[in-house]
């Protein structure tokens, strides 16, 4: 039986069926084939994954884990790992409620209710973070069930508090920014607040292992007697994740109250509000921004120079771009940290840093490459122009390549007053990185619109592998050329190989 | 004999059916031509080659004598092309983005400073020359990219439909440009579904049906053809159903 219009239940229907597609279309880019070979893939992906968490907890989980400070510590650290990133994700989310458009002026046209459609789609944003959460967590969940009871499969639960938690709070700290500062800046701002989240707690325990232990990993930190000396007694209510996660059914159904009830709370305060703020936020669109007009501006200049200056700007511009790329150059600070503590010590430092800031340099600039490329919003004017398209594409990588040296330079200049070695190592990897990623993104190039950067992977997700696993093996290659080990050789070649097959199965080759 | 603005010999284009069909097409330098058509007759897809947007399966386009598809930087030179949807940068300013196209073009500073700011104030769009365009209506994004196909001083200006969605006193300004322009001895090709404006404004109209010209000529030379005096309507009907 289908549910009366426009009621709760007919939005998460409307909203569920509209999903389902674009996830459909999305994975399966409506061909069958595709679908099965994706469906191959995840299915070896998963049992990769599962591998590599077997490595991780088995020894842990071998003798059974024991509710002790110590575990307790490990076990409510990594909770808190996974929960910035959910936060800070559904924060970009419920930002994009109020003010992304699509069938918004439509639905809010009608005489249908707009707190019902805040409602469910509050409620999707909860889902899709428990969902996301859930499937990267489901190996290490399923490992330790394994070994160590089914009481772990209560880390659901908790996965799933965590998600009405991290929603609510979000709603919370968006209606706090609408309030504060009008909606005008609520979205620039939340998407600050939503990278230093989702980057912060990660660079804050890095910074302290590096700080205190001289050592990259987080997990250092959580296994310090320091800390445990230090951590709250075994029966604080501090440690209710913990306990819920690990099959204390009293504190899940505790979690699991507090995160509903949290949950319905900030949609029942927020929902009355929501269609007044979404259109205020609509009208942002109808606001003039006005710009200083610039003496600069009509300088004569080559065309390659006019585009560059353009892509610059529209960078620059972009309300999105900020937590697209915020969070990949705030990763930048712990290996930054890293190397001004080792200042002057060439020890094993490079090790670490090199390959962060080679992965990180192919990750920048394929975001960026795809923006300038593919997101061309004015692709009529750019082809009519008397320009080559040879000149137009030069251009454009010239723009994203000068940018991502902008953002690493001066981790590379602080490299070099301790080693300049490891910093030629870097620059050189960090070269090739950027380099492929910006070459995939060439041999893909699409007509899009800027606007639909953040669904980039679906144009190809061979696009966004090869770039991912070429960005991973140059990392590597950073990694075993500051370790002077010849063995960088082997992940250079993968690295070309990736490159190579991109290349010849990129739609431009075919 | 002069260069005609504008030539097309034996144009074929097909996606999964052919689209346009065994086209030739001469507009003279300095004219003003209207391209018509029902919906899909390959109106678009016929200027989209010309403005070097599509690559055409055979035949010839020559721009002021210049082999476009030979030749397509020195065709697009003195070409300009304006689409029925705006493409405008959201994040630039109209003044940034005129400034945008004539670095595109080579045009010398002071110059395409000059005339942006004489296009934006014959344009009607000096209150809003330092606004970033992400807000602008229908209209003014068309006058945008109206002003931005006007920047370089083009020979030839291609539009596709460019009245769409515009408002009575919008419409009234970029026909009154485009006429401008022509009298100044530019030639201008436009596609439009508004009958009353190819009427009254084009010196020639072409009529396309399923990728085939079948008719063209002045308005008199049309009635002609259908051998009454009608509007252009009904000889656009005549033509289109009698083809059909």
């Amino acid at each position: 039986m289908s549910a009366a219009p426009a009621t709760l239940t007919w939005f998460a229907r409307h909203e569920l069926t509209l999903a389902w597609r674009e996830l459909i279309a999305m994975l399966t880019g409506g061909s069958r084939a595709r679908g099965v070979g994706l469906a191959i893939f995840v299915g070896i992906g998963v049992v990769v994954l599962h591998l590599l968490a077997y490595g991780v907890v088995a020894r842990w989980a071998a003798g059974g884990v024991q509710s002790d400070t110590q575990s307790l510590v490990m076990l409510t650290g990594t909770g808190m790992l996974f929960w910035t990133v959910m936060l800070s994700q559904a924060l970009e989310a419920v930002t994009r409620v109020y003010y992304g458009r699509s069938d918004l002026d439509l639905i809010l046209s009608s005489p249908a209710s707009s707190r019902r459609l805040f409602a469910v789609r509050t409620g999707a944003v909860a889902l899709t973070g428990v969902a996301f959460t859930g499937l990267l967590a489901s190996p290490l969940i399923n490992m330790l069930a394994l070994f160590d009871g089914l009481r772990w499969l209560a880390a659901y639960g908790v996965i799933i508090a965590m998600g009405a938690v991290s929603t609510a709070l979000s709603v919370g700290i968006t209606m706090l920014l609408f309030r504060l500062v009008g909606p005008r800046q609520t979205r620039f701002i939340s998407q600050i607040v939503a990278a230093i989240i989702g980057a912060g707690f990660v660079i804050g325990i890095q910074a302290a292992a590096i700080l205190y232990y001289g050592d990259f990993s987080r997990f250092s930190l959580f296994q310090s007697q320091a800390i445990v000396d230090a951590a709250p007694g075994i029966d604080s209510p501090f440690w209710l994740p913990a306990r819920a996660a690990m099959g204390d059914m009293q504190s899940l159904l505790v979690m699991l109250v507090i995160g509903g009830g949290a949950l319905a709370l900030a949609i029942a305060v927020s929902a009355s509000s929501y269609g007044r703020l979404a259109i205020s936020a609509a009208g942002l669109n109808h606001i003039a921004s006005q710009r200083r007009p610039s003496r600069r501006t009509f300088r004569q200049a080559s065309p390659r120079h006019v585009l560059r200056v353009k892509e610059w700007r529209l960078l620059q511009r972009d309300p999105w771009l900020l937590s697209q790329t915020l969070m990949q150059i705030l990763y930048l600070v712990p290996p930054g940290l890293l190397l001004w503590m080792n200042f002057g010590d060439v020890a094993g430092a490079f090790v670490v840093a090199v390959p962060v800031l080679v992965m990180a340099a192919g990750q920048l600039a394929g975001g960026l490459a795809w923006l300038a490329i593919s997101g061309e919003d004015a692709h009529d004017l750019v082809v009519t122009a008397p320009v080559s398209p040879r000149t137009v594409l030069v251009a454009k990588i010239e723009a994203v390549l000068i940018v991502i040296a902008v953002v690493m330079a001066p981790l590379l200049v602080l490299m070099a007053l301790s080693s300049p070695r490891m910093a030629l190592v870097t620059a050189f990897c960090a070269t090739l990185s950027a380099g492929s990623a910006t070459a995939i993104q060439l041999w893909f190039r699409v007509v899009a619109r800027r606007s639909m950067f953040r669904r980039r992977q679906v144009a190809s997700r061979a696009a966004t592998l090869c770039e991912a696993f070429a960005s991973i093996m140059w990392a590597g290659t950073g990694a075993l050329l500051a370790a002077g080990s010849w063995l960088a050789l082997a992940p250079a070649m993968v690295a070309v190989c990736v490159v190579g097959l991109a290349r010849l199965i990129s739609p431009r080759r075919r | 004999m002069t260069t005609p603005a504008l030539a097309i010999s034996s144009l074929a284009k097909s996606f999964d059916r052919p689209v346009v069909t065994d086209l030739d097409l001469t507009i003279k330098a300095g004219e003003f031509y209207a391209l018509l058509g029902p919906n899909g007759a390959g109106k678009t897809t016929i200027l989209r080659m010309v403005a070097g947007l599509l690559q055409p399966d055979a035949g010839g386009i020559a721009i002021f004598g210049t082999d476009a598809l030979r030749d397509p930087v020195a065709a697009k030179r003195v070409t300009a092309w304006v689409s029925d949807e705006p493409m405008v940068y959201d994040r630039l300013t109209p003044l940034e983005y005129l400034a945008f196209v004539a670095g595109l073009w080579q045009i010398e500073g002071h110059l395409a400073e000059t005339r942006a700011n004489d296009l934006v104030d014959w344009l009607g769009l000096r209150p809003h020359a330092n606004e970033l365009c992400g807000g602008f209506s229908k209209g003014m994004l068309q006058k945008v990219a109206l002003a931005g196909a006007l920047v370089h001083d083009p020979r030839l200006i291609i539009l596709d439909e460019p009245l769409t969605g515009l408002d009575a006193g919008s419409a009234r300004q970029v026909k009154d440009v485009l006429l401008g322009k022509v009298r100044d001895g530019v030639t201008v090709i436009m596609t439009t579904h508004i009958l009353e404006v190819a009427e009254r404004m084009a010196e020639r109209i072409g009529v396309i049906n399923q990728g085939r010209l079948i008719a063209e000529g002045t308005l008199a030379e049309l009635r002609s053809r259908i051998g009454r005096e009608s509007s252009l309507e009904d000889i656009f009907l005549d033509l289109v159903s009698d083809a059909a």
